[in-house]
């Protein structure tokens, strides 16, 4: 932990999260239905930042500060369910690919690679439309797609460990798989697996905003990549709307930056040799 | 024999590309034709005939038959917004793609790789600091975005729909010029987005050699500075740069999708967003099988060309 914090710019990440996380859970109780109702706005339409809308209004007359507190939840959701989902499938097939070793091993080692080199925009594209629009298809397409690289560390790290000369005397007194894996090879990548799911979170937030950005979003639900799917295909560009355009993207940026950053200290702290 | 294995593996992954497409539009819930024809008026006589027509009346193997030897001949099936066969509508649009995404890269690729060693030879120089702050701050951007703000923040100055004007003169020259005016900004976007990996790939790949004993003995021998760093360092250290790009080249694919959406380049990307739209399953499936087979047959290349490269690698 103290370590943690020496890295001034995993910590920074982390304040910004904290931040994040807050405004993601009370904006839902703070505000009003009927702000974020299309049909029951007052305000007109595309006004510039002023006195009191102070990120101004989008096509409809929404208040785009409300929008943007209300869409920090959908955004943050998804992606660390998603990442979630993604670390738990390639946790799981990079031990089981690492411990038991023969024809298993092998075919999910080309099964890994095979997904590794696909772009996973392509596929999770391909899977959102296919299913039905909703939260859990956007958590499933980036989750199912994502897995790969964390396979991949995950068995390597499997493999380090196995080699070592007290699992092999683990082995020697008796010790079977469930023991090998539960006490010494688990243990040994939850470290990785942490700094993965930080990173994974960062690139899930991205991958949510590119297919709700390609309208494959949850058309009921507000989230960042929504909010600039709605600017393009309403032409906030050439109004040059910027109080519609920029504070979505920020918002992503920042987060996903935060997010990286929190990786990258946690990684230093992880593997302490550079 | 390690040559045979790699071309048996890449053959391996174009079955898989083929079965996964195969299988990703027929196991989902729900009847292909009626959410296509979602939206408009179709009596069920002619839902009946499109399932005819598109072979979803027949068992699922005889199905999967027809695709697949009908893939070895190079056929796709046929796409439901166009009325004609998939493989004709990707390969039209093959030639815009290749330009925005071969200008983009070539420009990426050389300015990445610059940019990586520069700020790898200074560790912890103002370049290095800022190289890997913009780095990973583009990393974070959403191409789209990028791509919008740069719209706005040009105004007029560059075109930014579409690949060519209707009034301009047919001549080459002129042609060529329109072209490449409106290539600007989606290049520049999707340049940054590709450069910053590649500038970072570059930075740790030579990072991993400054301390090799190889550099000290350049420099015993009283080389200059720049010397050993073009001549000895960076020789070793693109090696496994280069093969990390040529195995990035899915970030390109999906770069490519968002930024020709966002200003309606004519190339794939755009027919990806034209088929999800619809929804156009059958040219889905048709651009998933050539894109991701396109990356498999690029990652054979970069195994064997790292193999060329690097002695030390044997490939063949």
């Amino acid at each position: 932990m103290r370590r943690f914090l020496a890295h001034r710019t995993g910590t920074a990440g982390a304040v910004v999260l904290a931040v994040a996380a807050l405004v993601a859970l009370v904006a839902p109780l703070l505000i009003p239905a009927e702000a974020l109702d299309v049909t029951r706005v007052t305000a007109p339409a595309w006004q510039p930042p002023g006195a009191r809308q102070w990120l101004g209004t989008d096509h409809t007359g929404r208040s785009v500060a409300l929008l943007m507190a209300q869409g920090a939840g959908t955004s943050l959701f998804v992606g660390l369910t998603a990442a979630v989902l993604a670390v738990g499938i390639g946790t799981l097939v990079g031990i089981v690919s690492g411990h038991f070793g023969g024809l298993l091993s092998g075919a999910l080692l080309r099964v890994t690679d095979f997904f590794l080199v696909l772009p996973a925009l392509v596929l999770a594209i391909a899977l959102s439309t296919v299913l039905p629009r909703g939260l859990g298809t956007i958590v499933l397409a980036i989750g199912l797609t994502s897995w790969p690289s964390t396979a991949r560390v995950v068995r390597a790290q499997t493999l380090t460990i196995e080699a070592r000369p007290f699992v092999e005397r683990a082995r020697a007194l008796g010790g079977g798989h469930g023991h090998v894996i539960g006490r010494h090879v688990l243990p040994s990548v939850v470290p990785l697996v942490l700094v993965n799911a930080t990173l994974a979170v960062a690139s899930a937030i991205v991958a949510e905003s590119t297919l709700a950005f390609l309208g494959l979003g949850d058309p009921t639900r507000i989230s960042w990549g929504a909010m600039l799917h709605q600017a393009q295909l309403h032409g906030a560009v050439p109004r040059a709307a910027w109080w519609f355009l920029l504070p979505p993207g920020l918002a992503i940026v920042v987060v996903v930056l935060a997010f990286t950053l929190v990786g990258r200290a946690l990684e230093a702290v992880v593997t302490p040799k550079r | 024999m390690r040559l045979a294995g790699r071309l048996g593996g890449a053959a391996l992954s174009l079955v898989m590309v083929a079965v996964l497409g195969f299988f990703l539009f027929r196991v989902v819930p729900g009847d292909p034709v009626v959410s296509m024809t979602r939206g408009r008026p179709t009596t069920a006589a002619t839902q009946e005939a499109l399932r005819a027509q598109f072979g979803l009346d027949r068992p699922v193997h005889e199905q999967f038959w027809s695709y697949f030897t009908g893939l070895l001949r190079g056929e796709l099936g046929t796409s439901f917004t166009f009325r004609r066969p998939v493989a004709d509508v990707i390969l039209e649009r093959l030639g815009p793609t290749l330009l925005l995404v071969g200008t983009s890269t070539l420009i990426a690729v050389g300015l990445g790789l610059w940019l990586g060693v520069r700020a790898a030879w200074r560790r912890n120089s103002a370049l290095d600091r800022v190289t890997t702050g913009v780095s990973l701050t583009l990393w974070a951007v959403p191409t789209f975005w990028l791509g919008m703000l740069l719209m706005m923040v040009t105004g007029d100055l560059f075109p930014s729909r579409g690949m060519r004007d209707t009034d301009t003169p047919p001549d080459f020259l002129s042609q060529a010029l329109d072209v490449g005016h409106h290539l600007v900004l989606p290049s520049v976007t999707l340049v940054a987005v590709v450069c910053a990996e590649y500038a970072l790939v570059m930075r740790s790949s030579l990072l991993e050699e400054l301390h090799a004993p190889y550099l000290t003995t350049a420099r015993a021998k009283g080389l200059r500075d720049d010397v050993v760093r073009r001549r000895h360092a960076v020789p070793n250290a693109v090696l496994p740069a280069i093969t990390l790009v040529f195995l990035r080249v899915g970030l390109v694919v999906s770069g490519a999708i968002t930024t020709e959406t966002v200003f309606s380049w004519p190339g794939l990307g755009l027919l990806f967003y034209d088929a999800l739209t619809g929804p156009d399953y059958f040219l889905l499936q048709g651009l998933l099988v050539v894109t991701a087979g396109a990356v498999v047959v690029m990652n054979l290349l970069a195994d064997l060309l790292h193999g060329v490269l690097d002695p030390r690698v044997k490939v063949v």
